[in-house]
């Protein structure tokens, strides 16, 4: 923690998450990927933050670390005090089964399961969860509940994942590039989806985007540069998600 | 319902038709398990509940003339409980319009009912009248081959002289399961009968007044054969008798039991192949079900379920299909035991059947596909689940296809763009494309293996009947000729060559180690029947001294060439001999042996003398042959090669060839299994690339051609391996289909070879139909737009 330079972070405040001295080495076959070079970074409670970065920046790599999906090659995240890089497998699932929600780019929804079903599949393994048609209504998609994902439009799946998300009333939602495979309009309505989510429930947020304009609805907006943190500012206002051009 | 089950219905649901397939797989497996082993125990059933309702005597003996005084005595050794005395004889006989010379063992019964021993089952007519003495009771096969009804009549040479007969009753009989004639390979209905009739009449037509030549006893509980056998012995001693058999070598009982080992045999070692090969297909299957499942594991992590909660999810699926598989083994398997087991109760017209299988069959052959399938799927579960959830959402990764030697050759110049497709695919998963050929390779070795009985029935048929038999007839004779006789046959119409054969029983001992066998003796420039070495495929020199034994018997008695050994001949004067083994030859049938007629004679201290003449015959003066023998007293048997072999083919082609087809079927049905999983997978792991190249302008004969191509060229590659483990299938099962009946050859004909290829190839080509629909329903929109 000693080397950890003041200006990334905000002392005084307890992070919701927080991560220190983060690297990550991916070997794939004789290459040696160097995705995340030393990255500090902390999420404060309530707070919604943007990451911004070009593909293959990292951006993904640190997310999923952040929500337990994969282990750091050196330092640490810290949840409530417990260091997860050190966690167990078991740890891990506990953590994100009660206090992660995920959204990523291709919604991955279960084809074979309705929009109702999806949203029940994470709400059956939750502590303190909101009911499956609560949160679909949340994203506005309560009477489209018992459609399956082929009957579903590109924004209409992506809106079904995050009340999938948010179903169980994480502490943190992370979202991987939730508009990246949609339309203006409709990522537009995904945003608005999210940006509900935060400012109704309070869950901190982190969203993924390369798209800058997004950036503007954010609290805090922090840039990704070849692995590294390459600055980070505060928005003196958010933009509604509504409002955003692009 | 948990959620995580619909999504486990609805997932069945869609993959159905893998579903069903890996359940057939499994399936064929357990099939082959449950149908073998209720045979064998309906078969065991049947024959002691027929034993036992019947009362089928447990020794039996052979005198000359006994006094029937002497069953008192016999009754008082102890262990012994129920006696039953008869008199029996083989006769010829004459029937209307039958120009083959049929013989038929005449057994005597009390006049006044049952016997206490060896009952009838009496299907059709009455019992004999007392005080008539031309009645008889004929056996059913017999009857039925000559369409002998009551009341019909049927003539009798008895003792020189022939006698009218009218048939009173039909019956069956414990003691002739397999009725089988003097020196017969195969039961032949219509040249053997058995015919019962009153004591008094066999009496009185065989000189036998108050006396018997057949004794059948029954012993009590816990007492052992060996300890009566003796005994009856030393009592039957004076009286010409030969020594006494226990039950399990009484000869209907022991074809009847060696049916049954044979069935055993079938039973461990054709289910247990089938059985590992399905397991390593479900395995193979279902991994690759799995591995297409990677995305939604990862997700399922990444929603917080544990590895256990998505283990035990995939094990339910395998469960799932596990159940289903077994329940269609089951089922066919029941009902193909059934099949079978009505096919011999057929055979050996078992007056009743019992079919009750027990639980037994179906647990094993259940427990050990579930638990096989469930291992199987373990091992995927593991290797996705041990992903972490990151990983397993990465999309399917661009593959790393390499240039391979293919391509540098510049031979891929030569092939269009989906044949590379396909090659690459190949190239790329080089173990997966290995074990999908496994698959195909071990489906087809064991048809193979099925379709080669039918190879090995046919070349032991050849060597037994045709290269070392070129006979036409062998005819018994009621006492030894002196060899001289031998041109009285010759002299028959219609005889073109005659030569003697003498044989004994004797029992063979060698150290501690015996067998009860017999000793054929042959001159040596015998050209009818020779010596034939199945292992080299020649025959062999008839010795001057010394006997030549089978290379099974040698092996059973531990003995080789050089040694000397102890022959007690069952017949006679009964001398006990000591013979030099010199020569040692691989039979296929039996364990004979042989030695020189003159030195057999001599050995057993007796005038150059003969027991059988074989003929050669011209076939148009056939039946003026067989009115000859009618008329010669002298001859006892006469054994026709050609109603040998057809018996031969009746009895063990036909029905061991139901057995295969039945075979041949579930493995018909794994090859299917297995290409219409291969395909299935492939389509499901590469819709996205292949709805990418409909978008890009490809037909989609062309799309199919990528997917189908690749499955294609595995089985390919699988075929000329499955070839080679079809032969290593066929040897081991030769290895271990050894029993002292007979030995399978290891032979397999090219065009088996054939069929079992055009058998892959149609199941390939169903399976690639059947995919090749979806190929063509294929959604472009949808596989582009979801990411499964
Ligand atoms: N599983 C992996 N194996 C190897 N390299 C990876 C893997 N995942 C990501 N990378 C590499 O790590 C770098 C960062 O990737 P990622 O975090 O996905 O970037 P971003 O989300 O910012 O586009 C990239 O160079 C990418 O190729
Ligand atoms: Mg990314």
């Amino acid at each position: 923690m000693n080397k950890v330079p003041q200006s990334e972070l905000q002392p005084g405040i307890q992070p919701a998450l927080a991560a220190y001295n983060l690297t990550k080495i991916y070997h794939s076959g004789e290459v040696e990927v160097q995705a995340l070079r030393g990255v500090n970074f902390e999420l404060y409670p309530k707070e919604l933050v943007v990451l911004l970065g070009a593909s293959g920046s990292g951006k993904s790599t640190l997310l999923n670390i952040l929500g337990g999906l994969d282990l750091p090659t050196s330092g640490q995240i810290l949840y409530n005090q417990q260091d997860l890089s050190k966690a167990s497998e078991y740890e891990l699932t506990r953590f994100r089964r009660e206090h992660v929600g995920f959204v990523f780019q291709f919604y991955n929804l279960i084809p074979s399961l309705t929009a109702y079903e999806n949203v029940a599949l994470v709400t059956e393994i939750s502590p303190h969860p909101i009911a499956p048609e609560a949160a679909l209504e949340l994203v506005k998609l309560g009477d489209r509940m018992h459609h399956f994902p082929a009957q579903l439009s590109g924004g209409e799946q992506q809106r079904v994942a995050i009340a999938r998300a948010i179903a169980k009333q994480p502490d943190i939602l992370l979202c991987d590039e939730p508009t990246g495979a949609l339309d203006k309009q409709t990522g537009i309505l995904v945003l608005e989806a999210i940006e509900n989510i935060n400012q109704q429930l309070g869950t901190t947020t982190a969203i993924i985007t390369h798209n800058t304009v997004v950036a503007s609805m954010a609290d805090r907006v922090v840039n990704i540069s070849d692995g590294q943190i390459a600055g980070i500012r505060n928005n003196a206002v958010r933009v509604m998600a509504k409002e955003l051009e692009w | 319902m948990k959620v995580l089950n619909k999504k486990l219905i609805r997932d069945l649901w869609k993959l159905r038709g893998q579903v069903l397939a890996v359940a057939l797989v499994i399936g064929s497996g357990v099939a082959t398990l449950v149908m073998s082993l209720s045979t064998i125990e309906a078969l065991e059933d049947t024959t002691e509940a027929y034993y036992q309702r019947y009362r089928f005597g447990e020794i039996f003996a052979f005198a000359t003339r006994a006094p029937l005084r002497l069953t008192n005595q016999i009754a008082q050794i102890n262990g012994v409980q129920t006696v039953q005395t008869r008199i029996s004889s083989y006769a010829n006989i004459d029937i209307q319009g039958f120009d083959q010379p049929a013989i038929a063992q005449l057994m005597s019964i009390p006049e006044k009912g049952q016997p206490l021993l060896n009952q009838l089952v009496l299907r059709k007519g009455g019992w004999v009248s007392p005080g008539r003495d031309d009645q008889v009771i004929l056996n059913e096969p017999f009857a039925e081959a000559h369409q002998l009804d009551i009341g019909d009549t049927v003539s009798v040479i008895m003792n020189g002289h022939k006698k009218h007969f009218y048939v009173v009753g039909i019956a069956l009989s414990p003691e002739f399961i397999y009725a089988i004639g003097p020196g017969a390979l195969m039961p032949d209905d219509s040249l053997f009968g058995v015919m019962w009739m009153s004591y008094e009449v066999l009496a009185a037509a065989y000189d036998l007044q108050e006396s018997f030549n057949y004794l059948s006893l029954t012993l009590t509980r816990n007492t052992l054969p060996a300890d009566v056998l003796n005994q009856v012995d030393v009592l039957l001693e004076p009286y010409g008798g030969v020594s006494a058999i226990k039950r399990e070598d009484q000869i209907s009982n022991w074809f009847v039991k060696n049916e049954i080992e044979q069935q055993k045999s079938m039973a461990t070692i054709l289910p247990a192949i089938f059985i590992t090969v399905a397991v390593f297909l479900t395995n193979m299957v279902l991994s690759r079900l799995i591995a297409t499942e990677r995305t939604e594991i990862g997700l399922l992590k990444a929603f917080g379920y544990g590895n256990f909660q998505i283990a035990w999810h995939y094990i339910k699926m395998m469960l799932v299909i596990g159940i289903i598989g077994v329940t269609i083994g089951s089922v066919i398997g029941a009902y193909f035991g059934r099949l079978n087991t009505e096919m011999y109760a057929e055979l050996f017209r078992f007056p009743l059947l019992i079919y009750r299988p027990s639980p037994y069959a179906f647990i094993i052959g259940g427990l050990v596909s579930i638990i096989a399938a469930i291992l199987g799927a373990l091992t995927a579960v593991r290797s996705a689940v041990k992903l972490p959830p990151a990983e397993a959402m990465i999309p399917p990764s661009p593959g790393i296809y390499k240039r391979t030697f293919l391509s540098s050759l510049g031979l891929a110049r030569l092939l269009d763009q989906p044949t590379r497709i396909a090659l690459r695919q190949i190239s790329r998963r080089p173990l997966r494309s290995f074990l999908t050929s496994a698959g195909i390779a071990m489906a087809t070795g064991l048809i193979i293996m099925t379709l080669q009985w039918d190879d090995s029935l046919s070349h032991l048929k050849r060597v037994y009947f045709f290269d070392s038999q070129r006979q036409h007839i062998t005819v018994g004779v009621v006492d030894p000729l002196p060899l001289r006789a031998i041109y009285d046959f010759e002299k028959l119409p219609g005889v073109l060559t005659a030569e003697p054969i003498y044989a004994v029983n004797a029992d063979f001992s060698f150290g501690s180690k015996t067998h009860r066998g017999g000793i054929t003796g042959m001159q040596p420039d015998s050209t009818l029947q020779v010596i034939y070495d199945d292992g080299r495929k020649q025959s062999i020199e008839v010795p001057d001294s010394g006997i030549v034994i089978a290379s099974r018997l040698a092996r059973k008695l531990n003995i080789k060439i050089g040694d000397v050994m102890g022959v007690d001949v069952l017949e006679g004067r009964r001398p006990e001999l000591l013979i030099p083994v010199v020569g040692i030859f691989d039979s296929y049938i039996g364990l004979p042996t042989y030695m020189n007629l003159d030195t057999l004679n001599r050995a057993l201290n007796e005038s150059p003398s003969f027991k059988y003449a074989n003929l050669l015959i011209d076939p148009l003066y056939q039946d003026e042959l067989y009115a000859a023998f009618k008329n010669m007293p002298k001859v006892s048997t006469v054994m026709l090669k050609q109603s040998a072999l057809d018996s031969f083919d009746e009895h063990l082609v036909e029905h061991l060839m139901v057995f295969i087809s039945m075979f041949t079927g579930l493995a018909v049905v794994l090859v299917f299994g297995v290409t219409y999983n291969s395909t299935r997978v492939a389509l499901s792991e590469r819709g996205r690339e292949l709805a990418t190249l409909r978008v890009l302008g490809f037909t989609k004969g062309e799309i199919s051609y990528v997917l189908l191509g690749e499955v294609m060229f595995l089985i390919l590659l699988g075929l000329p391996l499955g070839c080679l483990f079809g032969g290593i299938l066929v040897w081991s099962m030769a290895q271990s289909f050894d029993t002292e009946m007979y030995r399978i050859p290891l032979v397999i004909e090219a065009s088996t070879y054939g069929y079992a290829i055009v058998w892959v190839v149609i199941a390939a080509i169903l399976s690639a139909a059947l995919v090749r629909r979806r190929v063509n329903k294929l959604d472009l929109i949808r596989v582009l737009k979801t990411r499964e």
